[in-house]
């Protein structure tokens, strides 16, 4: 319980310090999130706490509380602190714009805010909060503020934030429900009649929504994510992203109690949208951070999807199946902040190394960084959802809460589930093109450039922390079943209901029903695939023999080959451009047969963009402009608005 | 686990690893009959595995360890699919540990290790072989994972050895949503092996190669593995094919007479498939690569439909 308070302390603490401390304060911090991890996991199976802190406003003070959601959470962030926390001891020694001490304090800052956000228990504490993490990560993304376009990915990312905090605290007023009493004890006790239920789960789903990348609110996501210092961009991917499915959890199922059946489809299908319209995305990027970013998308879809199905299946009292399907999204929430961290900071050492981040520079990194591909590898195959890595255990526990639906009262809806089980097969499917260019491009190949022949490995620091996240990959991978006990406490919380059944099963097979029915186990898969594999090894060394000679290339007999005939990040996505075109917004600039120096160049765009924002600027711009008219710049003017004004008042007044 | 288990586990293995080229070599002899060539020999994949181990492995100088070790993996990936389907008894202990959906990511694993594997050395070949390989694969692995959700709808179960349980002890009768998801099934399996209309696996003309150009640079040894692992997978689809819309004939309970009767059984039933398959492929043409998004768009959809048929209909 005290753990958070002293990441909170800690983060004022290093106010004081300056530059050289920062690779001793990072670890510390990292010390800190691996405590925080061991506390959050105990608080699992203990009784609810609360506590009462008189900071803040007098009279106001603010309210804290650590339940199985929390502390579920809590467990999250603290495990992928640690390793991100370790690899940024290393990477933050170079200019970066921000001075290192004043980063640390912005960093740790963010950290304590992001804990305290799953610890509010009251409106008030947990705005202040929401609103320190979204500042603190908007200095923290433009920490290189030389470059214009981090400086617009901030101010884009801080707009969104703050129109979806505006959403949040409009829901938690409607939540009060005119008792004036912010405290989120009150409002589980109201009881929202269906219309005022639905408003303020439409405007969690807005807020919440717009923290987390949704459809129409993602644009910040690709720029905002990709502009921040790798390990904040680890963080803000695989960890911030959680705290608002974290508020929306919390609202949906804590604070309104009850639901309806199409508040879940709702959540479903623009989950599906969002996971679809990410995947595709991150399969035509061509910048290595923008394509996790917008694989981020697609995870976070994947989980609200999940979350909308478990909505669903509560709304009609099936309380097991949701408990199923919010496992699944639970389970996704740990995975994807594990393998997204891993990811980010893979980049983030790509980066260093080579300076790139433009997928047409890089290539054949993997023998000039070896620790950072296979890392790496780890995290691109959990991310593309293979077993036996943690990201194929929340789909296929997502896949089974599909197929055992037991027949909806709905048959509209029955229809429904079938069609939503092949768009989430395809996006795991896609999520798998998608790694497979992230992974095959940066890291395999001929290099692009001759100066990535002389990139170097990361350092210690940063081995250490990508070794950390490597381990969560796999433990998550591996032990489903007792990841499964640290997720129960949370499914009985919110529903009621909890996978029990897999504990009666011994510890290598996860069974969410019956063996009869479904099982898997993915120690023993490994165990198959690796057996197979050595006995295949030893018995060809056996019978035959191990020479190995060493040639060039054969490639049909070409002789004369460069790192330029390799296929580019633009070729492997074409056929992906070429299928989903429609959801393209793309410029072609074909070089014609005459051309003397012939370019080829392809934009892609995002129809929202389009669609939503630039409408919205306009308007937004039109409004300013005719308010403008009033300001005429004389003195005469102003004070006859003052004059008009008093008259009005006056015959307002006297009415 | 009961040693009956082990026993019909280790038999199905050693039935797979011996089986899988032969069932290579008699589709290759049918589709000579059929196109009025003289055929190789039936044991010649066999030789041609034993040629392969015995020769030196030329590696390119740039290759990684990741290069080294996919054909292991990938032929890793394929023994465990065979071990896990149920073509000889339904009573494997090795079943539980992966069901339907947990074999079709064993499929995608064994893909993402060979296309990188294909990126690694840096060709125009194996680049633009990793990306249609996994251009196929991300059509085919949906469509592949709705026709077994389709028979798991009807089993109420994902596993795979109930599923095979059930659709053998059902009485004769038709069922539309399987019947859809049976074609739905060809195609992908089609698509999945690398066969004609999709790809060609007699061809190495560069333009259309698939599965050739993600192996080209591959030799000795290593291409013996990729190419057992290649006929492991054709078996393994096969068998897959056989136990949803052929079942009967699988050993249900613990005999061992049961079991000894029903390697016969699907020996034929394998000869009639790759005939069959044979004969597919004959009389289809290789169709364009940017056609294949719809031929494989048609088996997605199939499946869908036949899922819904079951779920609505309940047929």
């Amino acid at each position: 319980m005290a753990a958070w308070l002293a990441v909170g302390t800690l983060g004022l603490a290093f106010l004081r310090r300056e530059r050289i401390v920062a690779s001793v304060l990072f670890p510390l911090g990292a010390l800190l999130g691996a405590a925080l991890f061991a506390v959050a996991l105990s608080a699992l199976f203990a009784p609810v706490e609360e506590a009462v802190l008189p900071i803040g406003l007098p009279g106001l003070p603010f309210h804290f509380r650590l339940d199985a959601l929390s502390a579920f959470f809590l467990m999250v962030i603290g495990a992928a602190v640690a390793g991100v926390s370790l690899f940024a001891a290393g990477y933050f020694r170079k200019d970066q714009g921000t001075p290192p001490g004043l980063l640390c304090l912005q960093y740790h800052v963010f950290l304590a805010a992001m804990a305290l956000v799953v610890l509010a228990n009251d409106a008030y504490a947990f705005m202040v909060t929401w609103e320190t993490m979204a500042l603190s990560s908007f200095f923290l993304v433009t920490a290189n503020d030389r470059d214009p376009e981090a400086r617009r990915a901030g101010y884009l990312y801080l707009l969104i934030a703050h129109v979806g905090a505006i959403a949040i605290l409009l829901c938690f007023g409607v939540l009060q429900a005119n008792t004036g009493d912010y405290a989120f004890s009150n409002m589980r006790l109201q009881h929202l009649s269906p219309f005022w239920g639905s408003v303020a789960f439409l405007l969690a789903l807005f807020g919440f929504g717009a923290k987390a990348g949704l459809l129409p609110l993602h644009v910040w996501l690709p720029e905002a994510h990709p502009a921040a210092p790798s390990p904040v961009s680890a963080l803000m991917s695989g960890v911030m992203l959680k705290t608002a499915l974290y508020g929306f959890l919390r609202v949906t199922y804590d604070l309104l109690g009850t639901q309806l059946w199409w508040w879940g489809v709702l959540a479903l299908g623009l989950g599906l949208l969002t996971a679809l319209f990410g995947v595709v995305f991150a399969a035509v990027q061509v910048d290595m951070k923008r394509l996790l970013a917008y694989s981020s998308i697609e995870n976070i879809g994947l989980a609200f999807a999940a979350i909308g199905l478990s909505t669903l299946f509560s709304a009609y009292g099936m309380r097991p199946i949701a408990a199923l399907a919010l496992t699944a999204a639970l389970y996704h929430v740990a995975s994807h902040a594990l393998f997204k961290s891993l990811l980010f900071v893979g980049t983030g050492a790509v980066l260093h190394a080579t300076g790139e981040r433009n997928l047409g520079r890089l290539g054949g990194l993997m023998r000039a960084m070896p620790w950072v591909a296979w890392a790496t590898l780890v995290g691109a195959l959990a991310s593309a959802g293979l077993p036996p890595l943690g990201g194929f255990v929340s789909e296929w526990l997502l896949l089974q809460s599909f197929l055992f639906t037991p027949g909806l009262p709905n048959s509209f809806l029955n229809m429904l589930i079938p069609v939503v089980a092949a768009l989430i097969a395809l996006v795991a499917a896609l999520a798998g093109y998608t790694m497979v260019k992230f992974f095959g491009v940066v890291f395999l190949g001929q290099p692009r450039e001759e100066k990535l022949r002389e990139a170097h490995d990361a350092g210690a620091w940063e081995r250490l922390g990508m070794l950390l996240l490597v381990t969560g990959c796999i433990a998550l991978g591996l032990a489903p079943v007792a990841f499964l006990q640290a997720i129960a406490p949370v499914t009985r919380l919110l529903l009621g209901a909890g996978l029990g059944h897999s504990a009666a099963h011994g510890t290598w097979l996860l069974v969410p029903v019956s063996v009869e029915v479904a099982s898997y186990g993915p120690a023993i898969f490994l165990a198959g695939v690796a057996v197979s594999f050595l006995l295949a090894f030893a018995l060809v060394r056996l019978l035959y023999h191990g020479r190995v000679r060493r040639a060039p290339p054969w490639d049909c007999g070409y002789p004369w080959q460069t790192a330029r005939m390799q296929d580019t990040a633009e070729g492997f996505g074409q056929p992906i451009r070429q299928i989903f075109e429609p959801a393209f917004r793309m410029e072609r600039e074909l070089p014609s047969p005459f051309d003397r120096a012939p370019r080829y160049r392809v934009l892609i765009g995002d129809h929202f963009w389009h669609w939503i924002y630039v409408p919205v600027a306009a308007t937004v711009e039109r409004a300013a402009r005719l308010v403008g008219l009033l300001q005429q710049g004389r003195i005469s003017v102003y004070l006859l608005y003052s004059f008009l004004t008093v008259i009005g008042v006056l015959v307002w007044v006297t009415r | 686990m009961s040693g009956l288990g082990v026993f019909a586990q280790a038999l199905e293995i050693a039935v797979a690893l011996a089986l899988a080229p032969l069932l290579t070599g008699w589709v290759n002899q049918c589709r000579a009959w059929l196109q009025n060539k003289s055929a190789p020999p039936l044991l010649q994949p066999y030789r041609m595995l034993h040629k392969l181990f015995h020769k030196d492995s030329v590696l390119a100088e740039r290759a990684s360890p990741l290069f080294r070790a996919a054909p292991y993996v990938v032929f890793g990936c394929m023994a465990l699919a065979c071990a896990i389907v149920p073509t000889l008894s339904t009573e494997l202990p090795l079943s539980p540990a992966a069901d339907a959906i947990a074999l079709v990511g064993l499929f995608a694993l064994a893909r993402v290790f060979i296309s990188l594997a294909a990126m690694d050395i840096g060709t125009s070949f194996g680049t633009l072989g990793a990306r249609r390989e996994m251009l196929v694969g991300f059509l085919a692995e949906p469509a592949l994972l709705m026709v077994l959700f389709t028979a798991s709808l009807i089993s109420h179960s994902t596993s795979l050895t109930t599923i095979v349980d059930t659709l053998a002890h059902r009485e004769l009768e038709i069922y539309p949503s399987l019947a859809l998801a049976g074609v739905a099934f060809t195609i992908v399996s089609l698509a999945e092996n690398a066969r004609v209309p999709v790809d060609n696996p007699a061809t190495h003309l560069e333009l259309t190669m698939i599965h050739e150009a993600l192996i080209l640079e591959y030799s000795g040894r290593h291409l013996a593995l990729i190419e057992w692992a290649a006929a492991l997978k054709l078996f393994a689809y096969s068998c897959i094919g056989l136990a949803l819309f052929f079942p009967w004939g699988v050993a249900q309970a613990h005999a061992p007479l049961a079991m000894l009767l029903a390697v016969p059984i699907l020996v034929v039933k394998l000869a009639l498939g790759g005939a069959a398959l044979a004969f597919l492929e004959t009389m289809s043409a290789k169709m364009r690569i940017f056609r294949v998004p719809e031929f494989l768009g048609i088996a997605f959809v199939l499946a869908v439909i036949a899922m819904l048929v079951r779920i609505l209909l309940g047929a």
